[in-house]
């Protein structure tokens, strides 16, 4: 009797996950449908699910209007440069923040995460104007610093949370057998948290590889990344959404195929210390 | 032999710094439509007569304004050129930010040429886009507003629509063609918030119903009749006649329906009667009619008026370069082009006289409605009682983008039940006067 209800329940979580993974992936899959139907299917009402003609028109006319590989490289620059920037930062900082606390840390933890709810339009003009001064408009070089600095609270709160899981006597050991700063931190801490800070940097890449604001508000030709490659294709007056559903299509596929190969890592890295 | 070698390394390398050297790159930002789209597939025809590249930021509208009113406000400088509307360029020339093109003598040495022909621009779209008589911005495409019906539901219905229709009529044909049972509305109009959206089209009927933003002192006139009759009549109708959720409709969403066979009639740019004509992705294509947009009789119809037209932000490096492409890409020579290759259906309307008594665009089938419907609309005097303002769906002051998204939101709510007419208009009224005391208009 025990095993039926066991069965029944694990039966019913799996329905139940399934559904939920479903639910969420919807959008993702009806924006991957819209982009092989021509404009016309995209709107019909009913809508059309599977039985259309399917047509690579759009990934034509995208490909031939827009450089994606341009925006593909920018996007991996920006999205990469900031991430590890920010874990190089952060890392030494949380270090501290969990080892040696001092009377302030959590004021300063709550403090850098309150930093996220200023909205972000609030700075624009002065971020703009620096940029413009130290001649960073329109650079990959100044995105990577402007995306580091936005996920940095994201990033060193991530990381204090595993770090405080690694119990502070194997670093007092490390020490009393003469390793440096630097080799604690390198040698004895970073290897225990790798599933820690395997899933913020991918966590922070997503994060970054998505961010719409900055990287539409301070490219121009040069620097943009795909987030402007969308942009591009939408529009208030005209009906383009299956060539918008393709350039989304085509701006999503790294990240989903990188969270695919990357999802053990980063529900490891999720639920590290949650069972200790 | 060595020497000769480093001498022909050295030439080879002089040659490449100077091609380099001459090359020079504009950048130009731009909206996300069909007509411009289409100008940068012909980019390379510029770049082969003149050596100049083009490099291009294509965003959606609101990003796009966004965008370039940072630039322009802080001199960033990231745009040689920039692709404005009407509402900005008035606003922008006054406050020195765009390199006069016309009729202005301390700039004589890169004005537009005398080939180029600025008198060929229409008046009305001429007047739009200058300040006190200066030019800052060059149109590429103009647009009004006028009535696109359905000839086959019109005929059904028994009725016949006149030319210059009046709001009252439309009612009683909305009413004569909706058949709920078939999913056919008989109007689909704007009533999406946002002041480019439902804010734009209520703005423009408004005028035709009397109404006006402001009276002469900066007032906020909410709480005047013709703007109760203008939303009262808006909502009668669309409630009776138009699409379930009419108040989250913008252009997209009607162009959607009018496509698929579900509106009787619908108001709006008169860009999409391209779209609405292309029998690719509309089902009713050959069943379309066109009129100019209703009135009340009172003088003024409820049609707009809107260029996207391109502009120099002052400061750029490339002013030369940047002008001669606007020549370029606003000139009939260009209209040509298009035409050679792609039809005369396909060119950017509304900007030049000269389209319009060409003899193959005259029978392109919305051409001459397309024509009357600009020529309609003045933006310098578009309100019945007069009023201090610029514009015919906007006011041309800084303040106008701000408020009206806010007001047509209140709108919006009354159009969806949440709130009465009343108590929209009472909020408009608050919001719009506040807005201006803290402007400093009164």
């Amino acid at each position: 009797m025990a095993r039926a209800v066991s069965f029944n329940r694990k039966t019913f979580n799996t329905v139940l996950a399934w559904s939920i993974g479903l639910l969420i992936f919807f959008p993702i899959l009806w924006t991957i449908l819209t982009s092989f139907k021509t404009e016309g299917q995209a709107i019909a009402d009913p809508p059309l699910f599977l039985m259309f003609d399917w047509t690579l028109e759009n990934y034509a006319i995208v490909q031939e209007r827009s450089d994606y590989l341009r925006f593909l490289t920018n996007s991996v620059i920006i999205a990469g440069g900031s991430t590890l920037l920010g874990i190089f930062v952060a890392v030494p900082a949380a270090w501290s923040m969990a080892f040696v606390p001092s009377k302030r840390t959590k004021d300063i933890l709550l403090w850098m995460l309150s930093t996220k709810m200023l909205p972000a339009v609030g700075v624009l003009y002065p971020i703009y104007l620096i940029f413009i001064e130290l001649g960073l408009l329109d650079t990959k070089i100044g995105l990577v610093v402007v995306l580091m600095l936005i996920n940095l609270p994201i990033i060193v709160w991530m990381l204090y949370t595993y770090f405080k899981e690694i119990p502070s006597e194997i670093l007092e050991a490390a020490r009393m057998d003469g390793a440096s700063l630097r080799s604690e931190i390198l040698y004895v801490l970073t290897p225990m948290a790798i599933p820690g800070i395997a899933s913020t940097i991918l966590l922070n890449f997503i994060l970054a590889w998505n961010e719409a604001f900055w990287t539409l508000n301070l490219t121009a030709a040069q620097a943009a990344p795909l987030t402007a490659f969308i942009a591009s294709y939408s529009s208030p007056e005209g009906l383009f959404y299956a060539k918008l559903s393709a350039a989304s299509t085509m701006a999503i596929a790294p990240i989903l195929i990188l969270g695919w190969f990357s999802q053990k890592q980063l529900v490891r890295g999720l639920t590290f210390g949650a069972v200790k | 032999m060595i020497r000769k070698t480093s001498l022909g390394v050295a030439v080879a390398l002089s040659l490449a710094t100077s091609t380099v050297a001459l090359a020079e790159t504009i950048t130009i930002a731009t909206v996300n439509n069909g007509d411009m789209i289409r100008m940068q597939g012909y980019t390379d025809q510029f770049t082969k007569q003149t050596g100049i590249n083009v490099e291009w930021v294509t965003l959606e509208e609101n990003v796009l304004r966004q965008r370039v009113t940072t630039d322009i406000t802080t001199k960033g400088g990231a745009f040689d050129i920039m692709t404005i509307g009407m509402y900005e360029t008035p606003i922008w020339g006054a406050n020195g930010w765009l390199v006069p093109l016309h009729k202005n003598v301390n700039f004589n040495t890169n004005n537009l040429s005398e080939a180029y022909d600025v008198d060929d621009i229409l008046p009305a779209m001429r007047g739009g886009l200058s300040h006190k008589g200066t030019l800052y911005a060059a149109p590429f495409y103009g647009e009004s507003s006028m009535i696109m019906y359905r000839t086959d539901l019109m005929q059904k219905a028994g009725l016949s629509m006149p030319e210059a229709p009046t709001w009252d009529f439309i009612a009683k044909a909305a009413a004569a063609m909706t058949d709920r049972s078939k999913d056919i509305n008989g109007i689909c109009l704007r009533g999406k918030a946002g002041w480019g959206e439902g804010g734009a089209f209520i703005t423009a009927m408004s005028n035709s119903f009397g109404a006006r933003w402001f009276d002469m002192d900066w007032n906020a006139q909410f709480d005047t009749k013709p703007w109760a009759n203008t939303l009262n009549f808006f909502k009668t109708m669309m409630d009776a006649s138009g699409p379930k959720g009419y108040a989250t409709n913008g252009f997209n969403e009607n162009l959607s329906l009018f496509q698929q066979g579900k509106c009787g009639m619908w108001i709006d740019a008169t860009v999409a009667a391209s779209f609405v004509t292309n029998p690719k992705d509309s089902t009713v294509a050959d069943k379309v009619g066109f009129a100019l947009a209703p009135d009340t009789g009172l003088g003024k119809r409820s049609n707009w008026l809107w260029a996207w037209a391109l502009a120099i932000p002052a400061g750029t490096q490339k002013e030369k370069a940047a002008l001669q492409f606007i020549e370029w890409a606003t000139s009939k020579d260009y209209i040509e082009l298009v035409a050679a290759k792609e039809g005369w259906a396909n060119v950017p309307p509304g900007a030049r006289t000269s389209l319009y008594e060409n003899e193959n665009y005259k029978k392109v089938p919305f051409a001459q409605m397309t024509l009357d419907s600009i020529l309609s609309a003045d933006p310098n005097n578009s309100t019945v009682e007069p009023s201090p303002y610029v514009g015919i769906q906007f006011a041309a002051i800084p303040e106008f983008a701000g408020i009206a998204t806010q007001v047509s939101q209140e709108f919006a709510a009354a159009y969806a039940g949440q709130q009465s007419v009343e108590e929209a208009l009472s909020k408009a009224q608050d919001i719009t006067n506040e807005a201006m005391e803290a402007a400093g208009y009164r």
